[in-house]
Parts: structure tokens; sequence; C-alpha cells
């Protein structure tokens, strides 16, 4: 049997800087009807770029250099615009990653959904519209036969993922890239689209390339796995062989992340004073109730983790310790003192005991301040050093954080990765010496490897400074390699906390709970064991409740 | 809905209060021209006695507070005050009645709004369309040409692009009236005939500023994710572009219209004054000339209602082009 689509030696060249450089070099890739195949890579290694290529689309600034696309005997590579256009959306359709960003917000969905079928010719749109209903009825959407008739502004993330799957259902293609659908979702949420992709994708036999950085997500999905590096092929293999004997280092390395986990601490005296302690706190957005009656204690040296899907509220108990959200009840103490409300009252001493981290290093650092200048900034409001003293104190923090003082003294922001600039995030947090640090996110928007280092970074600081965290977080492997405490949060409430290792044990809260299933395992059946375990209807339930 | 009629409503309110300030800047700076209407029109005879009497039959010896209320008083109940220049013919010579400001200016007024109704109705969708196509065949030729060609004609000073038109379009080619003398009881197709060379004047001064931004607020989303999403389903360029980005793109756009419609109705004098147009834009330098301080200010407030009005219609139709305020949760 023919194969389905066929890569031959495929190279791509991105334009930057005046010249063209290699993007994918030279990468092989086959698939056969109603296969599907896993590619993975950090954020870099072209995996988008590939998949796009696979459906002879490149991006702007993008070229195909040498090397063979072809789909079922069509070289794609050389095809007309037409013909190309013509083979888009009917028989090789495409899911992005961000569904919010990808439907048109100016027309309704079930317009879009259509759109492909009746511009192909392949059915009337009165039969794409019912085909469309009878889809987000598959894929376990809430009123399925009303869903697709509101803008996509009035659906939930979620429910537009399994929407623009639906979509891409539209013509029955033959082939489907997926590009990292999940990645911008909430653990139970993805765990829904996941499902229903699976599904379908079954169901109607359809080939997929499923790109993704989540090698659990991808165990699940996929029967073939490529791992990509910079353009490079690592290795190919069937996912069971991949997940139990993987071959190549980089693989392994991958794969190790996961096992990062700290020693517990222990126990807190009882009777210590907290460094932080929130106590009843209720804070509203102008007469939005976000939170109520939230109280936790973060001791020294110590990390507490608030996890909790978006919206839970999680950010907004930060913004009411820092005091930029003064809290419509309850209070906030430091060392045992109450903390002005507002931040415009506290002193300097009160203001540089609690710092933060952000989630995106990107924008959280001026563009157009070199990093010495960002460090020395707060060293000198907090701590009024100069001159050569002050450079001395930037220089320290910066081998705090593993960055070569002369290197990287007077670079920019841009020249530096996602991983460097978060840890300019965490120098510019060190430099006030505070005893406490807010970390929002900080390791969501990073690869796997990078996030560890990051990790580890934080811990190895702990140690040795005696810090306090609270570690912001939707990604439950992060908390359990970090923290020592874990808070709960749902609907602005604490549902559960404790230690980690009695969070992690059983039994839970039904929330708690619900989260921990919900982090994707190694194990290629752990989707499908999961799915028997909770039975069907009630994942629907679940979606339908968190709506 | 509720959301978006209580914006409109607010948005109303407001424009009501900033035409009120414009009123009080009108008055003020009007009445800080130097020299007045009794001087001037006395030249050589303005003895004190004569001065100070025309003045008083006038009320300009009142102070200003009182006058102003005087004339906001008028506005609100539709009276816009007598023309100073009116008022002097009918006492030397004894004419038939008062002839208000409103009687003046209004043929002057609907002759303006005719000429730029012609102009809108020739220079948006053309504008609009060049755009569309400048942003599908982006940096080729068709685009430089269009580019070229628009700026070229904003560039040149108005007066300039008319005398080209008359010479060929009325000289060399006698096609069209080279003057545009509209009077009363002209049928539709003469007047429009008339006022055709005005009004292509006119769009080639304000084509090249709506397609300039209707082509880079269509760019400006061609690089979103649904964008690419439209690409990736098969859709043909110009479908993308019309569908899918053109929809998004209109709030800009809608704006831009509006200050070149605004422009049509207050900015024409030199193109009124080339074709002899009995625009009310030469009524208004006219009164300027001869302090006909009535008819300044009537002229100044239509223009700034006229600005408010327009600006104000673009921000009600970039919100309903908006489905998050249409279409709320």
């Amino acid at each position: 049997m023919s194969e389905l689509l066929e890569i031959r030696n495929l190279r791509l060249e991105g334009r930057s800087d005046e010249q063209w450089n290699p993007i994918i070099n030279g990468v092989d890739l086959t698939l056969k009807k109603g296969e599907v195949l896993g590619l993975i890579g950090e954020s870099g290694a072209g995996k988008s770029t590939l998949g796009l290529a696979a459906m002879g689309f490149t991006r702007d600034g993008v070229r195909i250099s040498s090397g063979t696309v072809e789909f079922d005997g069509i070289d794609l590579v050389n095809a007309s615009a037409a013909v190309k256009r013509g083979l888009l959306g009917k028989r090789i359709a495409y899911v992005a990653q961000s569904a919010a960003a990808s439907f048109n917000p100016a027309h309704k969905i079930i317009d879009q959904h259509v759109e492909a079928p009746v511009q192909h010719g392949v059915e009337s749109r009165a039969a794409s519209i019912k085909d469309g209903i009878a889809l987000y009825e598959r894929l376990r959407l809430p009123n399925p036969g009303e869903i697709g008739f509101r803008y996509p502004h009035q659906v939930s993330g979620g429910q537009l993922q399994r929407a623009m799957t639906a979509m891409a259902m539209s013509c029955r293609p033959d082939l489907i890239i997926f590009d990292e659908p999940t990645t911008a979702l909430d653990v139970t949420t993805q765990i829904e689209v996941l499902a229903s992709v699976r599904d379908i994708v079954e169901q109607f036999d359809t080939a997929a390339i499923y790109i993704t950085h989540d090698l659990a997500v991808v165990a699940q999905m996929a029967d073939t796995i490529k791992v990509l590096l910079k353009g490079d092929e690592v290795e190919t293999a069937e996912t069971r062989e991949m997940l139990s004997s993987p071959k190549e280092d980089y693989t392994k390395s991958l794969w190790a992340v996961r096992s990062f986990e700290r020693p517990t601490k222990p126990a807190v005296n009882t009777g210590a004073t907290p460094v932080v302690s929130i106590r009843n706190v209720d804070a509203a957005y102008g007469t939005v109730p976000v939170l109520h009656d939230v109280s936790f204690d973060i001791h020294e040296g110590r990390t507490v983790a608030v996890v909790g899907e978006s919206g839970s509220g999680k950010s907004t108990t930060a913004r009411c310790i820092t005091g930029l959200l003064p809290p419509k009840k309850g209070e906030v103490l430091f060392d045992g003192e109450v903390l002005p409300a507002n931040y415009k009252q506290r002193n300097k001493h009160q203001l540089r005991q609690a710092q933060m981290i952000y989630q995106m290093a990107d924008t959280a650092l001026n563009p157009r301040m070199a990093i010495g200048q960002i460090i020395s900034r707060p060293v000198q409001f907090y701590t009024g050093l100069t001159g050569k003293g002050l450079r001395r104190r930037v220089d320290q923090l910066l081998d705090q954080i593993e960055l070569e003082p002369d290197q990287y003294y007077n670079r920019l922001p841009s020249e530096l990765s996602g991983g460097q600039k978060q840890r300019i995030g965490i120098a510019r947090a060190l430099a006030a010496e505070p005893k406490f640090i807010i970390c929002d996110e900080v390791t969501s928007a990073l690869d796997q490897l990078v996030a560890e280092g990051i990790l580890r970074l934080l811990a190895k600081l702990q140690d040795s400074l005696k810090l306090s965290y609270m570690f912001i977080t939707h990604d439950l492997a992060t908390v359990r390699a970090i923290s020592d405490e874990v808070v709960v949060m749902k609907e602005g409430r604490v549902v559960e906390q404790g230690e980690k290792r009695a969070m992690f044990t059983p039994p839970h809260h039904a929330y708690t709970d619900l989260l921990l299933s919900s982090v994707p395992e190694m194990d290629p059946d752990w989707l499908t064991n999961l799915l028997n375990e909770r039975g069907v209807d009630n994942i629907g339930d679940a979606a339908v409740g968190k709506m | 809905m509720g959301n978006v009629s209580s914006i409109i409503f607010q948005r109303l309110l407001l424009g009501l209060v900033t035409l009120l300030i414009v009123s009080i800047v009108i008055f003020v700076a009007v009445n800080l021209l130097p020299g007045d209407f009794a001087e001037l029109i006395l030249g050589q005879g303005a003895t004190p006695e004569a001065v100070s009497t025309i003045r008083r039959d006038l009320g300009l010896d009142q102070p200003l507070i009182v006058r102003y209320m005087q004339w906001l008083g008028g506005i609100a109940t539709g009276d816009l005050g007598t023309s100073f220049a009116q008022l002097n013919f009918k006492t030397n010579l004894g004419g038939a009645g008062d002839v208000g400001v409103i009687d003046q200016i209004l043929p002057r007024l609907s002759n303006t709004m005719f000429l730029a109704l012609v102009t809108a109705a020739i220079a948006v969708p053309l504008a609009v369309t060049l755009g569309v196509l400048a942003a599908l065949f982006r940096n080729t030729v068709f685009d430089r040409v269009a580019n070229v060609a628009t700026l070229s004609s904003i560039s040149s000073p108005e007066f300039f692009m008319a005398y080209v038109l008359i010479l060929f379009l009325a000289v060399l080619n006698p096609i069209l009236p080279s003057l545009s003398n509209i009077f009363e009881g002209m049928s539709f197709t003469e007047r429009l005939e008339k006022s055709m060379l005005p009004a292509l004047t006119l769009t080639l001064v304000v084509t090249a500023h709506m397609m300039r931004m209707t082509r880079a607020a269509i760019i400006n989303l061609l690089a979103s994710p649904y964008i690419e999403m439209a690409r990736l389903k098969g859709m043909s360029p110009m479908r993308v572009i019309v569908k899918h980005a053109l929809p998004n793109a209109l709030a800009p756009i809608i704006n831009v219209i509006a200050l070149n419609l605004a422009y049509l109705v207050t900015g024409v004098v030199v193109v009124e004054v080339v074709f002899v147009y009995p625009g009310i834009g030469q009524l208004f330098v006219d009164s300027v000339k001869i302090r006909d301080i009535p008819v300044v200010q009537a002229c100044c407030l239509i223009f700034a209602a006229a600005y408010i009005l327009l600006n104000l219609t673009a921000d009600i139709l970039s919100i309903l082009s908006n489905p998050r305020l249409r279409h709320p949760k």
C-alpha cells in the first residue's frame, strides 16, 4: 500500500538578519492512512514549521530549500498555489495551538465551519451545518445544536479547541495536523480535548501529525513518535518502544525531567511565626468578587505551591499580598505584623521583603535596558549602593543566577534565551534582598529542560538564602518537584491545603482528585484507563460543570 | 444590545458637551478678531458717533457674556441671528424684511452637502476597493502605482489638481463644464454634471488617505492566526482578504473615512473658488472679510457640528463592527 504522506530529506530555511538560516535539516517522514505520528521537541526545534511544510505551506520568511513532500502522490513542493488550495481544508486540515486566536472574531463559529465544505464544493451549506452539529455532539460540546451559532468570544477555550477540531473534520480530510492543540489549556480541559480528538481520529480513520512538547500527551495520542532537536531528527520509534527504551541521550534527558524532586523538609515547628500569613482575605475586581475567605501561611525557607485552573484566584491572591489589589476584607501579615493593605502605604522595608518573578520574562524586562541596568535599579533603590559597590553587588547577583557577569552585564534582554531572561527576573527579585518571593507561573512559558534548570536554581537559592516562595502554577509536575506545602484553589476559595506528601496521597478533596488524576502520565494506556475509570459520561459532566 | 445603546447614548451626550465648549471657543475667538463691522462698513466716514450708533443697533455694545447667552438662546430656538450685511441693506435701501442667517446659509450648505455626497459616493468605494486590491497585490507593480498615484494627488495643492482636471476634461476634451454655477430649480442630472469636476478634484484629494489606511489595516491583520487558518483551509487570497481580514479592519477604516467626509464639508473653500461653486466655504470666507459676525459664528458652529457628528458616527460604527460589543457573552 502506498504511503499517504511521504517527506524525503526536507530542508527548510528561515530569513533573519538578511540571510537564510536552516530551520529543518533534512528530515524524513512517512505516514500511512489512519496513522498518528507524534512530533516532539523543544521550542525552536522546528516542529510547527515541519507540520506546516507537510501541508505544502510555509509562513512568510520561510522557504523549502530542498527535499520532497508528497501527499497521496501529489508533489506539494512544486504544486501550483491553486492545486494546493484544492487540497487544503478538503483533504489536509489544520488544528492550531490557540483556537481563540485562530477563529475569526468577526464570524460565527458555524459560518467558519461550513466555509471549507461549501467553498470546496464538498456539500451544501445546509448539509454542512447539519454535519457540524453532529460533530459537535460527537465531540461532547454542550448544546451542540446551538453552540455553533455563537461568536468565538462567547465560547470558552476548551470548547473552541473542540469546535476547531470539528472544523478540521468538516470535509473528512485524510490528514490533520494538530499543532499543540492543548498547550494553552488547563489539565482538566486538556483531557476532554484529548479524548475527543482521539475518538474522532479513530472514528474516521484519519491520519494525523500531532505536534507537542509534552511527552505524556503525545504518549496518549500517537502510534509513532519522532523526536526533533534544532531541526534534526533525533530518533523515531513506535510509541511504547520509545517510552520504555529511548536510545539517544537527548531523548533520555527529556524523559528525566519529570524525575526532579526535592527532598522533603522537616515539618515546621508549631508556634513558629510564619513569614507571610494571609488571613481571611476577600477581594474583588470592581464589584465582581474574586476571592472568598482565603487563608494560608508561608514559613521561612519553605515553598508553598498555589495550584488551580485559570480563573481560580491564584494571581489575585498574589496581588493582595503585594498590595497591588487591596483586599475588601481580611489582612496580610509579614513576620507577624499586619501590612498596610495598599502598597502605597507600605514603607521601603516592607516593600523590599516581598518580591515577584513573572510568567512572561519577555514582557517583564524592559527591552531597552541592558541586563546590568535592570538589576542595578532595585539594588540602588533598596540598598543605596553606587559606583563600584553597586557593580560588585550586580556581579554577585549574576553569579548567583549562574550567568557570567562580564558576558551578560551589557547585553539587552532580546539577546538572551527564554531561560536566561527568567534568570534575570530572579536576579532582579533577589536584588532587594527579600525574605519572600512570589513566583507566578515562572516556568509555564519554558521548555521542560530549561524549566527544570530554573526550578533547580530556585531550590538552590532557597537553601542558601533561606527564602520563602509562594509558587503559583497550574502544572502539578512542577508542584511535585518543588513544593513543601500545597494550597489548592477553585473559584476563589481554598478547597484543600496541607503538606505535599499528604496532598499527593489519597484521600483527596474531590476537586484535588480531579486535578491530580488529570495530569497526563507517560503510560500510553493512561488516557484509556482514566476514561474507563471515570466513565465517559462523567467526563462530559465535568466539561459541562466547568463551563 | 443594552450595552451598545448605552454607549451610543453616552457618546451623543459627550458630543453635545463638546459642541457647547466649541461654541464658547468660537464666540470668544470671533470676538477677538481685530476691527469690527461698524468701522469696516463706514470706512472713511467712521466718526465715533456713527460707529457707536451702528454698534448699539447691532447690540455690539453689550458685554460679551450677555451676547453669548443671547446667541446660545437663539441657537436653542433655531434662530442663528441676522446677518449684519443684510441688515445694512435693509436700513439703507428699505429692503423687504429681515434675511436671517439661516436663510442665507441653508442653500449654501445644501450645495456643499450635495458636493460632499457626490464626492463620497465616488471616493469611498474607490478608495476601499483600491486599498483591498493594494493589500491583495501588496509589493507588486499595482501596489506601487496605486500608492504613487494617490500620494502625488494628495501632495499637490488642490487648486493645481483642479486646473489639471479643467485642462484635460474641460479645455482639451470638453466633456465637463469648468464652471459650477449651481442655482435653484436645476434638475438633478444637471446639478450632477455641473458639480462633477469639483467632485473629481476632491476625490483625488481624499482618496489617498482612505486607500492607504485600508491597505495598512488589512496588511496589519495578515499575520494573525485566523488569517493563516483561512489560508490553511484553502481559501483564495481574495476571499481571505475580503471575508476574513476586512471585517476586522473596519474600525480604523471607518474613522479615516469620517475624517475625510468632515473635510469635504468644511475644507473645500479652495475648490469652491476655483469652480465658482456656491458652497458654504465661499460664504464663510466672504463673511470673515466683512466681519459679518453672525454668519461667521453660524458657519463655525456648523463645521464643528459636522466634525463632531461624523466622528460620533464613526465611533458608533466601529463599535458596531466589533462582534464582542454587538454580542456580549
